[in-house]
């Protein structure tokens, strides 16, 4: 079905104000000058700050690396991914249950948690795809539940009390187990997470990803094969999951089944969604809000999932791509 | 108890739960079938559904007792309220997302689910609520299958909510012309449908039948909570794709089918009522697997 919304473009004076805002960062000096203001800023933070402002602050990359990996999902290949978590919690139980309970070290224990990533990916992937790309929906939803379920009643798992002793990476030596350490080692993660994903938008698969995303039909007129294409984003976005969840396993030391609900992988996708999705700024930005929003205001407390929600519905209705989206190239705007 | 006695009373417990599955995946497969959508509030609508009955019984019990007459009227009185409340959803966040991009319109109804259920959440106090029906508790015996009068009183209504859903399909001329929307849409409009009263109608209809289901599952576990709605809207999907999607006997099979594979699956050791969800999610992967187009589907591909 190509409907094409032909809409008389309204512009409020708030998103003119937004608008103006980010066409300052079009200039190549503007924008480079406060990447690097922002980065020499975010590597000295850890001397000038509380534990505290530390903490949020790794929490922030740490939903950066999560929501790039969901990015790829839901921006890069259009498809609704709803039980993220899940994925995530594959990843930290994997580093876990192989850290915990037989030792191994961290770094070895990764790839696993990346074969896991890919295997249940297959799963939930392969037979939903080939049908229908919404079918993915409610299928990654009902994915969530049950692996919350399963590491809920599993042994292996630890059950409702989760796993203990996770042991703490080593790095060159060095053990990782004060917040700067970890502030670090999550910081570093997000720029390559970033570094990829940018690798990934502009490589061929993200070229054929954009192409489904827009015109399905003509995309597999043109020789791409949807499914495959489709199951790559979806693997690779889980891989993404998996990892920051083995890094979250370490990190914390002890994983419950309470780290992985339904409600984790709606705060990732309001983070990818608010700030627009497909565009890295935008996921940035998006996590910057979702997480920093709760901190600044503690009180709103129960409040908080209803105002997301309603925030959620307004983006929808009103700015469907994001705070700050993807501008389209010239050739493609008409 | 012998086995086969067992077995007939999980035949029994299966058709009763399998009958409020079908009743929630009849919405579900509506929608689907007419907008393509996936409308994860449909469970939140059966949650809301139960809640406006214990509202009504809590407003109606000192006034005209708690029994059969009151929850029959209760019945109907929310089936309307939480039929309208779907219309108003339809009219407010999905109609104007119609024809933007699929994953949009999918969001927009996480977004709706969301709101429904924390507002609940926050109304009730998240806290479990007991659910004031004053109904018969006893059970007789039919040869070895326990019954009681609730029990049958709600399977009786749920199969006749659905003889009257089948009969409204059908036999009216709204239902031709949601049957003749979900073949195509553009056509029907050229020809002088009216599609957004009927888009507008479905909603009516399927939210009516999901609140039903709300109240007997009130009735029937007795306590009700603001995120009841969650399991079972994935059961209604995984119903509605059993049964074929879109296809509303389908629904209705699916439903009852599901629920059987339920009641017959917490009978196997190993899987027990511990597993029973892992068991039904196992049976939507098989299902899109092997028989994507449901047990009533044509076999066909899609075109688009």
């Amino acid at each position: 079905m190509a409907e094409n919304k032909k809409k008389p473009k309204l512009t409020t004076p708030l998103e003119s104000i937004i608008e103006s805002l980010f066409r300052f960062f079009d200039n190549k000096v503007y924008r480079y000058t406060a990447l690097f203001a922002a980065s020499g800023f975010l590597l000295i933070l850890p001397s000038l700050s509380s534990r505290f402002t530390q903490e949020i602050m790794t929490n922030l990359f740490f939903y950066v690396v999560v929501c790039l990996g969901l990015n790829i999902i839901i921006g890069y290949a259009g498809l609704l991914h709803l039980g993220y978590a899940a994925f995530f919690a594959v990843g930290a139980y994997t580093t876990g249950i192989m850290s915990s309970r037989f030792g191994i070290d961290f770094w070895l224990t990764l790839p696993f948690s990346v074969v896991a990533a890919v295997l249940a990916g297959l799963a939930i992937g392969f037979p939903t795809l080939r049908l229908r790309g919404d079918y993915l929906a409610i299928v990654t939803l009902g994915f969530g539940e049950i692996t919350r379920l399963t590491i809920r009643n599993l042994d292996i798992t630890g059950g409702a009390v989760g796993l203990i002793g996770i042991q703490r990476p080593v790095f060159f030596g060095i053990t990782l187990n004060q917040i700067s350490h970890f502030y670090y080692m999550f910081f570093i993660l997000a720029i390559l997470a970033i570094f990829v994903s940018y690798r990934l938008h502009d490589s061929r698969m993200g070229r054929a990803w954009e192409y489904i995303r827009e015109d399905e039909d003509a995309a597999a007129a043109m020789g791409i094969n949807v499914t495959t294409s489709r199951l790559y984003a979806f693997i690779i976005g889980s891989s993404f999951g998996a990892v920051a969840g083995s890094f979250f396993a370490a990190k914390m030391t002890a994983i419950s089944p309470d780290s992985f609900m339904f409600i984790h992988s709606v705060m990732f996708l309001m983070a990818v969604v608010l700030g627009g999705m497909g565009k890295i700024p935008g996921v940035v930005l998006g996590c910057i809000i979702v997480v920093l929003i709760p901190e600044i205001s503690r009180d709103i407390g129960q409040y908080r999932l209803l105002i997301f929600a309603f925030m959620l519905l307004i983006i929808m209705l009103y700015r469907p791509q994001g705070i700050w989206p993807d501008r389209p190239t010239i050739s493609a705007k008409e | 108890m012998a086995l086969h006695e067992v077995l007939l009373q999980q035949l029994f417990n299966g058709l009763l739960i399998g009958s409020f599955y079908g009743l929630v995946a009849i919405g579900y497969s509506m929608v689907y079938g007419i907008i393509k959508l996936l409308n994860f509030a449909h469970g939140d609508i059966y949650m809301i559904g139960a809640f406006s009955g214990l509202i009504f019984l809590t407003i109606a019990a000192p006034v005209i007792g708690a029994g059969w007459p009151s929850l029959i009227l209760g019945l109907l009185i929310s089936m309307t309220l939480v039929g309208l409340l779907g219309v108003v959803i339809q009219r407010v966040a999905y109609r104007p997302m119609l024809k933007a991009p699929r994953l949009s319109i999918l969001i927009t109804a996480l977004a709706v689910s969301m709101i429904l259920y924390n507002t609940v959440m926050i109304i009730s106090a998240g806290r479990y609520r007991v659910f004031p029906a004053e109904v018969g508790t006893e059970s007789f015996f039919i040869g070895t299958l326990r019954l009681t009068e609730t029990r049958i009183i709600l399977i009786v209504a749920a199969f006749s909510l659905m003889f009257i859903l089948h009969m409204f399909i059908t036999r009216t001329m709204y239902g031709k012309a949601m049957r003749a929307i979900a073949l195509d849409r553009d056509t029907c409009q050229l020809m002088g449908i009216d599609v957004y009263k009927i888009i507008a109608i479905t909603f009516f209809v399927g939210s009516a039948l999901a609140a039903a289901a709300g109240i007997m599952a009130g009735v029937y576990y007795g306590t009700i909570h603001f995120f009841m709605g969650f399991l079972i809207g994935l059961k209604a999907f995984t119903a509605a794709v059993i049964g074929g999607i879109g296809i509303i006997p389908g629904a209705m099979l699916g439903g009852l089918l599901l629920g059987l594979l339920e009641a017959f699956g917490t009978q196997i050791p190993f899987i027990g009522t511990v597993w029973k969800d892992v068991f039904s999610f196992a049976f939507l992967i098989l299902f899109l697997i092997f028989k994507p187009n449901g047990l009533l589907g044509r076999s066909e591909s899609e075109r688009m």
